[in-house]
């Protein structure tokens, strides 16, 4: 066992029955040379526990398939829990650069956090593949380590702002989502799209992370011809169960951001997530041969599905494979690691084709996704994608970069109604 | 107008899930001046216990007595073993009862994951059903039912029988208590094992509302702590009256004032503390 194995992976290794991945991703590292480092920030404890996990089945069930071995190098994994805090992630991200060495770091998972080590990481020029989605990260404050095959907060919200104008032809909305960065982030790309094409958005509803109850939300939701919704975590089951409970849902068709449909929450959900349209960067039922992989290894281990947490590690996972290819020997530099990353263009990954704008964000597809009852089971069925989707959307990367960065109330609201 | 009207039937319906919730908190506080910060805990886990019997085919009520159960008997082990070692040391207790949250939070999610579980809601009490001009939630009303029930059930147990005149006894003066011959170790234990399965009862019945996830204890320990300090330690009916209070504080506070959404509970908790600290319907400690 590598010294990454810590007290947590032993825990839930041995809850789970002793043989769980927690202890297949440690590479046992005999070799001549030093193993390729891979430093997963990742939270195991906490309300984020849910993705944090996900995000570790996705990079061993790609390390698993490649044999711990990338591009002919020994690779160890060595994974530290944030605890979903910015304090945390730091701690962390310190940990696995000066104690651990890693040549490279993936995630974290908030947007927050990444806010927290963004500068860190550049001063120790260690590349980091993010998950997070902070816009500012790949746009006004742009870190040269940093890339991002995921997606911004808005990048998905931008498409979705513009499916809801063309295709379902609707006018009024109201908004909800967690009052924190990445949920402000989507609703501020969403409504930019949406009332730029002629959308109104009429009420924008904030609830606190952790609202115990969004009854006092959903009764102000009213006279709109949908909603869209930004939560995350384990929010959305809750708000998706009182809002059909409550019934809105009925009168008020529902729309949502990648993470309050990812397609692993589908099995928390039950009947009131029936019709629900998302955006999404990744979706499971997506036909690429990498896709079909993924999906049948990380169920055949975890007996789950996955969902963009998993995805967006083991896709970050052939970023790595793909950069130390090009790097040959020199894998070890981590300037030029960076490098590789962002000229990194892939075309058989679980989301399909992408490759990387000059700023280390994904430039990649879209989905829009309809929730439906399949032989009793939910899914989400691709309706439309979106090819080559880039985090300016159609905007002018000059102009668009010339405004604020989404917030709360930016772009300000101008169609607000009491 | 529908929009106040739900406001106000859902501050009930919230009331009867926080009065559910800190009932226990409230008994455990009074009688062994225990601050328990395991109670969100127990909350959890017996919201994961009973979706766990739910699963095993068990009908709803009966999981929520069943996970009640075993979180009695939970309660009453750590009782017996810890706390009772650690009897007026409140900064002890803290540390334990905070460190127990935590294993147990660690606890919760090797089990059972991170994945939010969230029971669907017991048939035939689905659906809604019109309150006045509107339709809500038939469940909802049900909770508000059974905290009522519990309510009058606790205070019957309390001012009209002899277990509940020597749990008077022990609140007021413990050592005299002892003295005259009520065995207040034994209602420690029983009270505390009490208000563990208050807790988990409370978990289950929350469930198909807040669903099961990890991060529950955190979110409810607070508003137990509100609820309490708001309604005076020890006080049953502090703890109703608080509840209530705090269901329409939250419910019409979150609607009038969107921008004190973090602060808007906790205004009236200051204020008490600062003006009536021992609450509202606490007593002035002899």
């Amino acid at each position: 066992m590598s010294r990454s194995f810590n007290r947590r992976t032993f825990l839930a290794g041995t809850a789970a029955g002793g043989a769980t991945a927690a202890f297949r991703i440690a590479a046992p590292a005999v070799a001549q040379n030093a193993p390729f480092k891979i430093g997963l920030l990742t939270v195991k404890t906490g309300p984020l526990a849910q993705g944090g996990n996900q995000m570790e089945q996705g990079i061993a069930t790609f390390l698993k398939q490649k044999n711990n071995t990338l591009a002919g190098r020994k690779v160890e994994l060595v994974v530290a829990d944030t605890g979903g805090n910015p304090a945390g992630a730091k701690t962390k991200a310190q940990e696995v650069i000066e104690r651990d060495g890693v040549n490279v770091i993936l995630g974290p998972l908030a947007a927050y956090e990444l806010l927290a080590i963004t500068d860190y990481v550049r001063e120790r020029e260690t590349p980091l593949i993010s998950l997070a989605a902070a816009e500012d990260v790949t746009q006004r404050h742009v870190n040269p380590f940093v890339t991002r095959p995921s997606a911004t907060s808005a990048q998905c919200c931008h498409v979705m702002g513009d499916y809801a104008l063309k295709e379902l032809k609707v006018q009024r909305a109201a908004t909800i989502a967690d009052d924190q960065a990445f949920g402000q982030e989507e609703v501020g790309g969403f409504l930019r799209v949406f009332e730029d094409g002629g959308g109104k958005v009429v009420k924008k509803l904030w609830p606190p992370l952790n609202a115990p109850d969004y009854t006092p939300y959903i009764a102000q939701i009213h006279d709109v011809d949908f909603c869209f919704n930004g939560l995350a975590g384990s929010n959305p089951v809750k708000f998706m169960r009182a809002y059909a409970d409550l019934g809105v849902k009925a009168k008020v068709p529902l729309l949502a951001g990648w993470t309050a449909m990812d397609d692993a929450l589908l099995k928390s959900v039950g009947e009131e997530a029936v019709g629900v349209i998302s955006a999404a960067w990744y979706s499971a039922d997506f036909d690429t041969p990498s896709n079909k992989s993924f999906v049948a290894d990380l169920q055949k281990d975890y007996g789950v599905l996955p969902g963009g947490y998993s995805a967006g590690m083991y896709i970050a996972g052939q970023c790595v494979e793909a950069a130390l290819a090009k790097l040959g020997d020199k894998g070890d530099d981590r300037k030029a690691l960076a490098e590789a990353l962002h000229g990194v263009s892939l075309t058989d990954t679980p989301r399909g084709t992408f490759h990387f704008d000059h700023f280390g964000n994904v430039v990649g597809t879209v989905f829009i996704r309809k929730c439906e009852k399949k032989d009793g089971k939910l899914t989400n069925t691709v309706i439309k994608t979106y090819p080559n989707v880039s985090q300016f959307w159609t905007y002018d990367e000059k102009a668009f970069l010339a405004q604020p960065v989404y917030g709360r109330d930016e772009p300000p609201a101008k169609n607000l109604e009491q | 107008m529908s929009l106040w009207l739900t406001l106000a039937v859902n501050s009930i319906t919230l009331g009867g899930l926080l009065f559910l919730l800190s009932a226990g908190f409230s008994l455990i506080f009074g009688l062994m001046r225990i601050p328990n910060l395991m109670h969100g805990s127990f909350f959890m886990l017996g919201a994961y216990l009973g979706v766990t019997f739910l699963a095993a085919g068990l009908n709803f009520f009966l999981a929520a007595l069943a996970s009640a159960a075993a979180m009695a008997v939970i309660g009453g082990v750590i009782e017996r073993l810890l706390l009772r070692r650690l009897a007026g040391q409140e900064l002890a207790q803290v540390l334990l009862t905070l460190g127990f949250s935590f294993i147990i939070a660690d606890i919760c999610l090797m089990v059972w994951t991170g994945d939010p579980i969230q029971p669907a809601t017991p048939s035939g009490l689905q659906g809604a059903v019109q309150v006045f001009s509107i339709y809500f939630p038939l469940y909802r009303l049900v909770i508000v039912a059974i905290a009522v029930a519990i309510a009058v059930g606790l205070w019957l147990m309390i001012d009209w029988t002899r277990l509940g005149a020597m749990i008077r006894a022990g609140v007021d003066d413990a050592p005299i208590a002892r003295v005259v011959g009520i065995k207040v170790s034994q209602l420690f234990t029983l009270i505390f094992c009490l208000g563990a399965a208050l807790a988990a009862f409370a978990g289950v019945m929350g469930a198909p509302i807040l669903s099961a996830y990890p991060g529950l204890d955190a979110d409810m320990l607070p508003l137990a702590l509100i609820v309490v300090i708001l309604g005076g330690t020890g006080s049953l009916l502090g703890a109703l009256v608080g509840s209530f209070v705090i269901g329409f504080l939250y419910n019409f506070g979150q609607v009038m004032f969107p921008d004190l959404a973090y602060v808007i509970l906790f205004l009236p908790m200051v204020l008490v503390l600062v003006l009536r600290p021992q609450g509202l319907f606490g007593r002035v400690a002899p």
